[in-house]
């Protein structure tokens, strides 16, 4: 087992660590006055004192690894942007939050904007970048104001524009809000949106590190990952690599959601368990029992009640057969029929197929088919061998990852619900009130656990 | 799913803006497309632009973005179908969507959006005959923590209820000022299209409204502070609000 699992110490104190959220409590904290009086903008300073390329290799000590949900380490991402090509590099952040339970970035960037601009400034010296891009999506406007907001600020204050801190460095950075597409999520689905297009992922290669934005060198990184930047410079490496695991170091955002007693940010080191932030923050709702659980998103293959003790971090999740993805804890009580949710699901991932490859656009299309027919109890068994092959037939032979995220809820309720589908099938029906599981369930009754 | 196919005769060109307004907006779609080393990526920002001009993407709109960027309106029209935010047909003054994906959906959003399609006497994506009221149903929008939330011109309504929403919904055909949870108060949905197309919402007070993070983000940092965790849950969340972490 991991160290985190042998500490085996519920004490919140101990177990969460938090960096980003710090000072999320402070009055006004998405101000740059907030943020500086919080040490902000000191590792862009740090930053600004090395070479970029001394920069880079930094950032890649660090071992920090995306933050959006494929894990890729950071300083590697940046390390391939060619140098001298003569061409213009861009950076642009990833912030069209909208994987299912993923909600890290969005408060994030509504409580400290600032975070994000200063990584953004680093990461642009390092990559040699003159212009950087936010894509944000577009359904969250408060966050939208918040960073218009903290651009001006930052420009106002010397931390953008010509000659950053007096450093050489001359940065412009656009936000740009989309227009409600999930898809964007995929770095090449983005950089289309971004150039004006429909979204659709572009075949790889080239990787945007060569052929990106107006197919110059391009740096495609998540909001929290660069927002982790500035804290790695600020506080050193070896404070970094201090907390989380070997392969997995630092801290992250951990988003705990649905039927538990206090949904919302947990930041700790990575690799602590689901049962360690569920017994520190009160558990399930009362007289409730975890049945299945997402570790970072419907994308992720979903967990059960024998995988509380998994280590939340890259390995971890990936040993137990899961996917850290974005730390999208999203846990669903015994009230919870587990077709209904696959059937909703997949009902996204068919709305949000792009339908540039066909496995995704017809498969996602049968698996809603077939779902709807099952949950309403006029399935046939064979149904769900089906399902199975239909979802086998999208797993990996799609062009994007939007497809292996289909695919994931479908095996991984299957493997450990067959049984419930069965019921649908064979009982004619759902056997589930779907009143039982709402968040106002229980006001009017005592609970007898 | 689908708008009903028609095999009429081809339609005639787009109307063009009256001289006074597209003027107006050529000033914005040119501040719009100076932000961008290529033109074409202004088109995204556009849309929401000419969608602030009349509540919808019209065809004068599709037309008025391909005349500025030196896109065919084929072009124009592949990207406006593409993405669900740009509406195509005359719309509420509020655009009330209810998160009806897994989670919210389990947590209540399922039972919210039933309750208002009754209450409202409308079906998704279908408009009050006031022309105040556009309801439908919407995918996650990061807030899973504040589930189930509705969002209204795309502010967010945290930890909603029937009847919170009933109320939010009839407060709002009523003319009555409507705060969210986290966000301004609500201008319509013109206005906030123009803030979608980059320009800053400038509101006194809009910004700072609502205050830094909400209740649910501040769950982890308040017990890493060592205050005391909530062993029973507080309901209903967002009715009597504000108990969740605030002691």
């Amino acid at each position: 087992m991991t160290l985190a699992a042998e500490i085996n110490n519920s004490s919140p104190e101990k177990l969460l660590a938090p960096v980003l959220s710090a000072f999320w409590d402070q009055p006004d904290s998405w101000t740059l006055e907030t943020y500086e009086r919080h040490e902000g903008y000191r590792g862009l300073r740090k930053a600004l004192a090395m070479s970029p390329d001394d920069l880079i290799a930094y950032v890649k000590e660090s071992g920090l690894r995306g933050r959006g949900g494929a894990g890729f380490p950071t300083g590697m991402k940046w390390q391939f942007i060619p140098q001298g090509d003569g061409k213009p590099h861009y950076l642009v952040v990833n912030a069209d939050e909208s994987e299912p339970g993923t909600c890290k970035d969005i408060p994030l960037l509504f409580a400290n904007p600032h975070s994000l601009i200063e990584g953004i400034v680093i990461a642009c010296y390092a990559i040699r970048s003159n212009h950087a891009f936010i894509y944000l999506r577009g359904e969250v406007v408060p966050v939208l104001r918040r960073l218009h907001e903290a651009v001006r600020e930052a420009y106002a204050a010397g931390y953008l524009g010509t000659n950053v801190l007096g450093s050489g460095l001359d940065l412009e950075l656009t936000v740009h809000a989309g227009a409600g597409a999930y898809i964007c999520g995929e770095e090449t689905a983005l950089l289309d949106s971004l150039e004006g297009r429909r979204g659709q992922p572009r075949l790889r290669p080239p990787f945007p590190a060569v052929a990106g934005l107006y197919a110059c060198p391009t740096v495609v990184n998540n909001v929290e990952s660069i927002a982790s930047v500035p804290a790695i410079l600020n506080r050193g490496k070896d404070w970094f690599t201090s907390m989380g695991t070997e392969k997995s170091p630092g801290f992250t955002l951990y988003s705990l959601s649905g039927h538990v007693a206090s949904p919302g940010q947990y930041e700790a080191p990575l690799g602590i368990t689901l049962r360690q932030l569920l017994d520190m923050s009160g558990g399930m709702r009362p007289g409730h029992r975890l049945k299945f659980w997402t570790p970072g998103g419907s994308s992720t293959p979903m967990f059960t009640d024998e995988h509380l003790d998994v280590p939340l971090d890259y390995e971890g999740v990936g040993a137990a057969g899961s996917m850290l993805g974005t730390k999208a804890l999203q846990c669903f009580d015994e009230t919870t029929c587990v077709v209904r949710a696959v059937t909703r699901w997949t009902e996204f991932y068919a709305h949000e197929s792009c339908g540039k490859c066909t496995p995704c656009r017809e498969g996602t299309y049968w698996l809603v088919q077939l779902l709807r027919d099952i949950e309403a109890g006029k399935g046939a068994m064979s149904d769900l061998d089906k399902l199975n092959d239909i979802a086998d037939n999208i797993n990996g032979k799609s062009f994007c990852a939007l497809g292996d995220g289909a695919a994931s809820p479908i095996f991984s309720s299957l493997k450990y619900f067959r049984e419930e589908y069965e019921q649908h099938i064979t009982g004619r029906g759902c056997p589930f009130d779907p009143a039982k599981s709402t968040a106002w369930a229980d006001n009017h009754k005592e609970v007898t656990a | 799913m689908t708008d009903q196919i028609s095999l009429g005769m081809p339609q005639l060109p787009a109307p063009e803006y009256p001289a006074d307004v597209r003027a107006r907006l050529e000033e914005d779609a040119r501040a719009i497309i100076d932000r961008y080393p290529g033109s074409r990526s202004a088109l995204l920002p556009m849309l929401h632009l000419v969608q602030s001009e009349e509540g919808h993407v019209t065809r004068t709109g599709m037309q008025f973005c391909a005349d500025m960027l030196g896109l065919t309106t084929a072009e124009v029209t592949a990207v406006a179908t593409f993405y669900t935010m740009y509406r195509r047909k005359p719309s509420g003054d509020y655009q009330v969507g209810v998160c009806t994906n897994t989670l919210c959906a389990v947590m209540g959003g399922d039972a919210i959006f039933e309750e208002l399609k009754q209450h409202l006497g409308v079906g998704n994506d279908e408009t009050t005959a006031d022309g105040k009221i556009t309801l439908e149903h919407i995918e996650c929008n990061a807030a899973c923590d504040f589930a189930p939330v509705v969002m209204v011109n795309w502010e967010f309504f945290d930890n909603q209820t029937p009847e919170s929403a009933k109320k939010m919904v009839d407060d709002l055909r009523a003319g009555r000022t409507v705060e969210p949870t986290r966000g301004a108060p609500l201008c319509t949905f013109k206005e906030t299209a123009r803030i979608l197309a980059g320009f800053p919402d400038e509101r006194p007070g809009a910004v700072e409204a609502t205050g830094g993070a909400g209740p649910a983000s501040l769950v982890g940092l308040r017990l890493a502070k060592g205050e005391k965790p909530h062993h029973r849950i507080v309901h209903p969340r967002g009715e009597t609000s504000g108990q969740e972490g605030e002691e």
